[in-house]
């Protein structure tokens, strides 16, 4: 099916998540969609399914007839399905049910009829399926091949795919691009959404980049990753000046670390972290680099291995044995997990200080409220409510909050969404911190920049690997972002530390 | 005890279960879709009242019952507004409703206390009454007990053999996805809770107008039944037909409370009132045993056959709420 996108807008208050895009992918073609986060991606292909509709002006064009989609349901009959990133399917049913859930038909379920259309489908497409299972014992991977059986047998002819590759195995990795590349025989449509430059390279046989909302970039084979990597972030990036690690004695020493969620599994990681080092950890998100800093917090107990603080073995220990001993950890979900909204600045610093004692001494708070708010240049009054402050000013209460002795610091996007002043304040902040007390830091973050101005050693995480340390002042954002992409990885047996 | 006595003690249960069928079956529908109705208890007691005294006014069974559904239906509906459009706590809003449907009982019904009025007689069908074990036991009961098991059956052919039984179960599961397969949720969520409501509403007029006819306020002794309803709700996994069998296994402990009475002199009698609750929370907690984390854990270290095996057995027995519980769907 021919798939043509019109100059399509859509705002959200004052931004644009997409202005003015032109697309149109050939029947049976495999289109990748290559962009950052926020660039524009998944609210294209929302509008391409049904889930949000563009504003006026622009139009969908399939196989040449224009079509206005109001629900996903609409899409469907027009033949477009999704594979969304976490699948939408029902965990608690059988696999026969939840292929038979949403299918037209006569009021009573034939479920002997179905079975039958469910193998003979999976059978033709070599899926291995007991339609008598239920859903979730089965991995991503396979609720993705279970997903697709069921959109082919409603007749979708374009199939949107939003990182379908982020988080199942090589093997069903393969299956997926085998399965995906069967499709082009059948005039189906693929749109492969993904960060992931390796893959798209692999499967793609025409590329676009977005970025901030506009499509800047159109690409056929021979790719060149240099010039995806340039596109997707847009301007040249120049380094600062950066300042040379100064390591004291190890704080954080992590053996043979197993850790383990429901999207990614690290394994046998040995790491060692000094004094005074700032550790950035790249990576997409979810590539298992949250699930590392929570077990640096005590708030993931890995699967195995052994996790040290100073010398001290906290494996298991509760993530207050954690904090007793000096990790502090803001995560990135400020007003969720890392502040109270509701509570004044004055509230906050009075829970954060050791009780003195069962009744507040309103008198030392306000003191030590004002003391804070004035050295950490937060903008408002101990009578703020948390919830009320910008974000940069909500980053620097947190900043504030962090407790004495400090022996390792864990921050989850900490200038995610902040101007450029604020971001540079706060990190000034956060060296000093670290430097006065001896203590670590390690931080997630998505901005490449970032990561290579204020990092000693980076590790980079794809899907559960993790890299060696790399040294920042020995790379480029080029080379960060295919690490990231997962291009340049040594293969299994040739690593060396 | 002879042969006698035991079959017509067991039937009243069957009897005394009608009205809990009602509204656990009304609740499960409900719960499905991912509203919970908490105005349960009130409902019955209102419906109860109200029941009675348009029967009593009008000398109509029928309308009596009518009533009920109606007035059920419409708690519900005040239940779904709040919730579904103007997404508010149903929690909150369901203990407010059950509260005052309650006291809203008792006040408007002071006139029909103690009346006498109509109530239901039993209505053997003609033949299978006669069968022996199986007629007095099912076939010799009131028509509204009729109709429960019925409720039953339908509940369950619905949820379990309909295609809008299969989305029903993905509305309260996972509603973003049952909108994608093209549920107009909150729609769905409107109808299943006024539906539910309806079948909450007939489980006070079956009290009222059978197992324990007439109002008589607060003496009435319906004042919980509501909430233990819930639990049954739960217990029952949001399966009518484990639904029912919870609903049957509180009534038989009640009736085995009153046999064993004259039995066991020496056990207080209030033992014996109260033991079926405790009995039910246990029979809770060994149901939904199988989600613990250390039970996982511990079926992680079987050996790979026991695991299977034991893993099969828990899972069968293992009831997971419908995920999407009081959760407001939004689009996006």
């Amino acid at each position: 099916m021919n798939v043509e996108l019109k100059n399509i807008h859509k705002r959200f208050g004052k931004t644009y998540a997409n202005k003015g895009i032109n697309l149109s992918i050939p029947s049976g073609a495999i289109q990748g969609i290559l962009g950052e986060n926020g660039a524009g991606k998944s609210t294209l292909m929302k509008i391409l399914s049904g889930f949000i509709q563009a504003d006026s002006g622009g139009e969908i064009v399939l196989d040449g007839k224009p079509v206005v989609m109001q629900s996903p349901a609409d899409a469907i009959r027009f033949g477009v399905g999704m594979l969304h990133q976490d699948p939408l399917d029902f965990p608690p049913m059988k696999l026969l049910d939840n292929f038979l859930l949403g299918m037209p038909g006569k009021l009573f379920l034939n479920r002997k009829e179905a079975a039958q259309d469910f193998n003979r489908l999976a059978n033709e497409y070599g899926f291995n399926f007991d339609p008598e299972s239920y859903v979730d014992s089965l991995t991503v991977g396979e609720r993705q091949q279970l997903e697709i059986m069921r959109l082919l047998f409603l007749g979708a002819r374009v199939f949107i795919f939003d990182e379908p590759t982020t988080g199942i195995s090589a093997a069903q990795k393969t299956k997926l691009f085998d399965t995906l590349q069967s499709f082009p025989k059948q005039a189906i449509t693929t749109i492969f959404v993904s960060h992931k430059l390796e893959d798209v390279e692999r499967l793609c046989d025409r590329v676009a980049v977005l970025r901030a909302g506009e499509l800047v970039g159109e690409f056929t084979p021979p790719y060149e990753t240099k010039k995806f990597v340039s596109t997707m972030f847009g301007k040249e990036i120049t380094l600062g000046e950066r300042q040379p690690a100064k390591t004291g004695d190890v704080v954080l020493s992590l053996k043979n670390v197993f850790l383990e969620d429901t999207r990614v599994r690290i394994d046998g990681l040995n790491v060692n972290i000094r004094a005074g080092e700032v550790i950035g950890l790249a990576g997409l998100e979810g590539s298992g680099q949250g699930m590392f800093i929570r077990a640096c917090a005590g708030l993931v107990r890995p699967v195995g291995g052994k996790i040290f603080l100073k010398g001290k073995n906290l494996t298991g220990k509760s993530y207050y044995a954690f904090k007793r001993e000096g990790v502090n950890f803001l995560p990135a979900a400020r007003l969720e997990e890392g502040l109270l909204p509701g509570l004044s600045l004055l509230d906050h610093f009075i829970l954060a200080e050791k009780p003195r004692g069962v009744f507040i001494d309103k008198a030392y708070g306000q003191r030590l409220a004002e003391e804070r708010i004035k050295s950490f240049n937060i903008r408002g009054t101990p009578a703020s409510m948390v919830e009320s402050l910008s974000g940069g000013n909500q980053q620097r209460a947190e900043l504030a909050l962090l407790q004495t002795p400090l022996s390792l610091v864990l921050l989850e996007h900490p200038t995610r969404g902040l101007d450029i002043e604020s971001m540079i304040y706060i990190w000034s902040k956060l060296k000093d911190r670290c430097k006065q007390d001896g203590a670590a830091l390690i931080f997630i973050s998505s901005d490449l920049e970032e990561l290579l101005q204020y990092s000693d050693r980076l590790l980079v995480f794809f899907s559960g690997k993790v890299s060696e340390p790399i040294d920042a002042s020995g790379t480029n954002v080029e080379q960060l972002g295919q690490l990231i992409g997962g291009k340049g990885w040594p293969q299994k047996g040739d690593i060396h530390a | 005890m002879n042969q006698e006595t035991l079959l017509v003690g067991l039937a009243g249960v069957f009897a005394a279960a009608a009205p809990i069928i009602f509204a656990v079956m009304g609740e499960t529908l409900s719960e499905r879709a991912g509203v919970i109705n908490l105005s349960m208890n009130g409902t019955i007691l209102l419906t109860a009242m109200s029941g009675f005294a348009v029967a009593y006014t009008t000398n109509s069974l029928i309308l009596g019952f009518l009533a009920g559904l109606l007035i059920g239906a419409l708690v519900a509906l005040v239940v779904a507004f709040a919730s579904i459009t103007l997404k508010q706590s149903q929690v909150a809003i369901g203990f407010v409703l059950a509260l005052t449907c309650r006291d809203l009982a008792y006040f408007l019904g002071s006139p029909f206390m103690g009346v006498n009025g109509p109530r239901l007689q039993a209505a053997p069908i003609p033949g299978l009454s006669a069968i022996p074990v199986l007629g007095p036991l099912f076939f010799r009961q009131e028509v509204i007990t009729y109709v429960s098991f019925f409720a039953i059956f339908i509940a369950w052919l619905w949820l379990y053999r309909t295609r809008p039984g299969l989305m029903l179960q993905g509305i309260g599961e996972k509603p973003a996805a049952a909108y994608v397969r093209g549920a107009n949720v909150n729609l769905m969520r409107y109808v299943y809770t006024v539906i539910g409501g309806a079948f909450i509403g007939l489980a006070g007029p079956a009290y009222s107008l059978g197992v324990r006819a007439g109002w008589m306020g607060t003496i009435s002794g319906l004042d919980g039944i509501g909430w233990i309803a819930l639990s049954i709700t739960i217990f029952g996994g949001w399966n009518p037909v484990r639904a029912a069998f919870g609903a049957y296994l509180f009534a038989f402990l009640q009736w085995l409370g009153l046999v064993l009475q004259p039995v066991l002199t020496q056990v207080p009698s209030q033992v014996l009132q109260v033991a079926p609750f405790p009995l039910m929370i246990l029979t809770l907690l060994l149901v939904n045993i199988g989600n613990a984390e250390w039970v996982e854990r511990t079926l992680a270290a079987m050996p790979e056959s026991a695991r299977k095996f034991t893993a099969k057995l828990l899972r069968a027995m293992r009831a997971s709420p419908p995920a999407a519980l009081g959760v407001p769907f939004e689009r996006d």
